[in-house]
């Protein structure tokens, strides 16, 4: 029933590290889990902290393949888990002229006038699958209710043709914003991460593994003064994509050490609201140059 | 096992550990189903016991369901699945003395200083031994984390720690500027696990259940609005965001329901000609789009201010909700300010500072006066009035023995469209001593509100469509 991809935490991390995705003992620890049970993996977190990264990592360590779904709101059941292929079917009720009603009827309804959409794909896949449904907070609540169906007992029923139950479960992996709030019912059948800010030493390793060529006093510099505007009351805090656009954006000025001037110069690429920028650079002392 | 019932194992073993830290989390308010503990029951076996992290990990991922239980989980996973076990028959220790105290501050310095967070824990283990214990006989002896850290006194190893790190880095570097706010948190760091290790300590001789219960404070949400402290206050302050647009989603979802209307009688007959009278397609009124104009009230003196300041930055955070916002603060005098809050949206923190400083709210005295402030605002502001207001009022109607005067109260019921009065006491104090709640609570609705999660769902349920 379940996929038994990794044999354990440490092969976890292992195998994404050798994707370049460094987990924490969290997430190592979780994705192992929803592995082992065969439960969906609902990762909640800022922007910019790796979730739907993590899916694909998992997809890449284990050779699976990727079926997404993004959601967006409006999304619906035609859209997520399957629709019928309604010219096909005209085309082929007009190429059986000569049959009787109930031969075509039941002619229409197969699964070759199906047209699988992601869910459908995840549960019907023979091969390793993971599916990503991404943003479901974007979703509306409606679309929850199906969700709720398909990753309890990972089956659709398709009222013409029956139930069609996962031959594999796949790996399932959740991302949300918050944007909403989730259904209870919903939390309820997933295992739960939060993917915050990564402590200091592995963000180090994060920036080192993405900006080669980075220097690595520069680097732990870096990680260090994003440390400290993650600690300031501002409106949207940088995340860890962010301290990697800064490290690129370091290097390729040729900068060799922060200092105020580089700093100042480059606030922008981590902050995106101009009140953010000013209260961090009276924070930083920036305006003493 | 045992005939004498000394250690019998099956009672401390990890199906007990277990359930009794469900339990622990379910009196504080997680919805945790069975499913869910037999979940966490076969994460734990997957992960295995070897690894006290990763058993962190698994029973976080099994048992919760959102990342602001997280605090509370990881209190009571410490008291349940403890790092280091003593004796719980151990006595408390002779105090340290001068010497080891000084011995064991350095040692702390230096772990501080290379970040070592294992050897930090053996030292807030060592610390409370040492220096946490306090009475002699059965009964009256404990640990204590308050008496550990008032005689280690962590907070002032600062310049000891600055030293150790600027010593082996040559030319200085733009991110030692951040140093000493790297070294305050490491430092804060280090308080909570001492705290951690006395909670520990008094759970292995008073039970972890009862420890549970009482000494380790519930999510933010649930705070008690007139008994948080300034750290809790800050904490409430970092959930307005999350609580404001899940309130928007959810109004949102109303007015999206509620625009679709009801039977149009006139309009469907009208269409049911067409069809000889029979009415094939109902048609529906649809409801003008007006969005509510908002009134916000605040009692802004000491005693309730934290309340007030959280739901104002809350509407504030709503305020796209609404087609006009416009926020009084009262002691005995009323101001508008409105202008204040949308300029100090970025600071919570200060605003309560900047009210208080910027606008006029006590005349000759600094208590809170209700009758006069609801007057004051009734002669000065009634424009902001109108069938299509609703008014939120905020305090806990203590009117320090003043004229309470109902009449003020009595017009704005009658100019706006609703009034509501969130009362952060609890109801069962209502008319006792100065408050002159149930009087008020005649004239209009009045709602106890004591916590953050119960003045979302008040937001959430009175708020017009």
């Amino acid at each position: 029933m379940t996929n038994g991809f990794f044999g354990s935490v440490d092969e976890v991390a292992e195998r994404l590290a050798a994707t370049g995705y460094l987990a924490s003992p969290a997430i190592a620890t979780t994705v192992f889990l929803a592995d082992r049970l065969g439960k969906p993996l609902l990762v909640e977190g800022p922007a910019g902290v790796g979730k739907t990264q993590l899916a694909k990592a998992v997809t890449e360590a284990t050779g699976a393949r990727l079926v997404r779904l993004q959601c967006y709101e409006g999304v619906d059941e035609s859209r997520a888990l399957y629709e019928w292929n309604h010219a096909k079917q005209l085309l082929r009720i007009t190429a059986g002229r000569g049959e009787s009603w109930d031969e075509t009827r039941t002619d229409i309804f197969s699964e070759e006038f199906l047209l699988a959409r992601p869910l459908l794909t995840a549960i019907r896949s023979e091969e390793p699958t993971v599916l990503l449904v991404d943003e479901t907070d974007k979703a509306d609540v409606e679309v929850e209710g199906l969700l709720l169906e398909v990753l309890g007992d990972f089956q659709v029923t398709v009222p013409e043709l029956g139930t069609l139950t996962a031959a594999r479960r796949p790996f399932t992996v959740l991302t949300s914003n918050a944007s909403r709030e989730l259904s209870e019912a919903l939390r309820r059948r997933c295992l739960f991460l939060h993917i915050g800010f990564p402590e200091e030493e592995l963000e180090r390793r994060i920036v080192t593994l993405k900006v080669p060529g980075l220097d690595a006093a520069l680097a732990a510099s870096v990680v260090r003064t994003v440390g400290a505007l993650r600690a300031m009351d501002l409106r949207k805090v940088p995340s860890v994509s962010e301290t990697i656009d800064w490290a690129r954006t370091l290097l390729a000025l040729g900068a060799e050490r922060l200092d105020e001037r580089v700093v100042r110069e480059t606030l922008g690429v981590l902050l995106k609201h101009q009140d953010d920028i000013v209260r961090a650079g009276a924070k930083l002392d920036l305006d003493a140059v | 096992m045992n005939a004498d019932g000394a250690a019998p194992a099956a009672s401390d073993g990890p199906v007990a550990r277990l359930t009794g830290l469900v339990a622990a989390l379910r009196d504080h308010g997680f919805g945790i189903g069975t499913g869910e503990t037999v979940d966490a029951g076969l994460a734990l076996e997957a992960v295995g016991f070897a690894d006290r992290e990763r058993m962190r990990e698994a029973l976080a991922a099994t048992l919760l369901h959102g990342e602001r239980q997280r605090p509370v989980f990881d209190r009571v996973f410490d008291l349940y699945f403890p790092a280091l076990v003593t004796d719980p028959g151990q006595p408390a220790q002779e105090p340290g003395d001068a010497a080891s105290l000084a011995g064991l501050r350095t040692r702390i310095a230096e772990a501080l200083a290379v970040g070592d967070t294992a050897l930090l824990d053996r030292l807030a283990a060592e610390a409370v031994a040492g220096f946490g214990g306090y009475g002699s006989g059965p009964g009256t002896d404990g640990w204590s984390s308050y008496q550990t850290l008032s005689r280690l006194r962590p907070e002032t190893l600062l310049a000891r720690v600055r030293a150790a790190r600027t010593a082996d880095g040559g030319e200085p570097d733009f991110a030692d500027r951040l140093l000493d706010d790297e070294i305050r948190r490491a430092i804060e760091g280090f308080r909570e696990r001492v705290r951690t290790e006395a909670r520990r300590r008094v759970a292995d001789r008073q039970g972890r259940d009862e420890v549970a219960r009482r000494a380790v404070a519930g999510t933010a949400d649930r705070v008690d609005f007139l008994l948080a402290g300034r750290e809790q206050l800050d904490e409430l302050r970092r959930t307005v965001r999350p609580l404001a647009r899940k309130l928007a989603t959810r109004l949102a979802a109303r007015r999206r329901r509620a625009a679709r209307g009801e039977i149009d009688l006139r309009r469907t007959l009208r269409a049911s000609l067409s069809t000889g009278g029979v009415p094939v397609r109902p048609v529906l009124r649809r409801r003008r789009p007006g969005r509510p104009e908002l009134v916000l009230l605040c009692d802004v003196s000491g005693s309730v201010a934290g309340f007030a300041q959280f739901t104002m930055s809350l509407v504030q955070a709503l305020h796209d909700q609404f087609s006009r916002v416009r926020v009084f603060a009262f002691v005995n005098r009323v101001d508008e300010v409105t202008g204040l809050l949308a300029r100090g949206a970025a600071d919570p923190a200060g605003l309560g500072e900047r009210i208080l400083a910027e606008a006029r709210l006590t005349g000759w005295h600094g208590q809170s006066d209700y009758g006069t402030a609801l007057d004051e605002f009734v002669e000065r502001y009634a424009d902001a009035l109108g069938p299509r207001t609703v008014v939120f009022v905020l305090g806990d109607a203590r009117t320090n023995q003043a004229d309470p005067r109902t009449e003020p109260l009595r017009l704005i019921a009658e100019r706006a469209r609703r009034v509501h009065w969130l009362n952060p006491e609890q109801q069962a104090l209502w008319g006792t001593g100065d408050s002159v709640a149930p009087l008020y609570a005649e004239l209009v609705d009045m709602w106890p509100c004591r916590n953050a999660r119960r003045l979302g769902e008040l937001v959430g349920r009175l708020l017009p469509v």
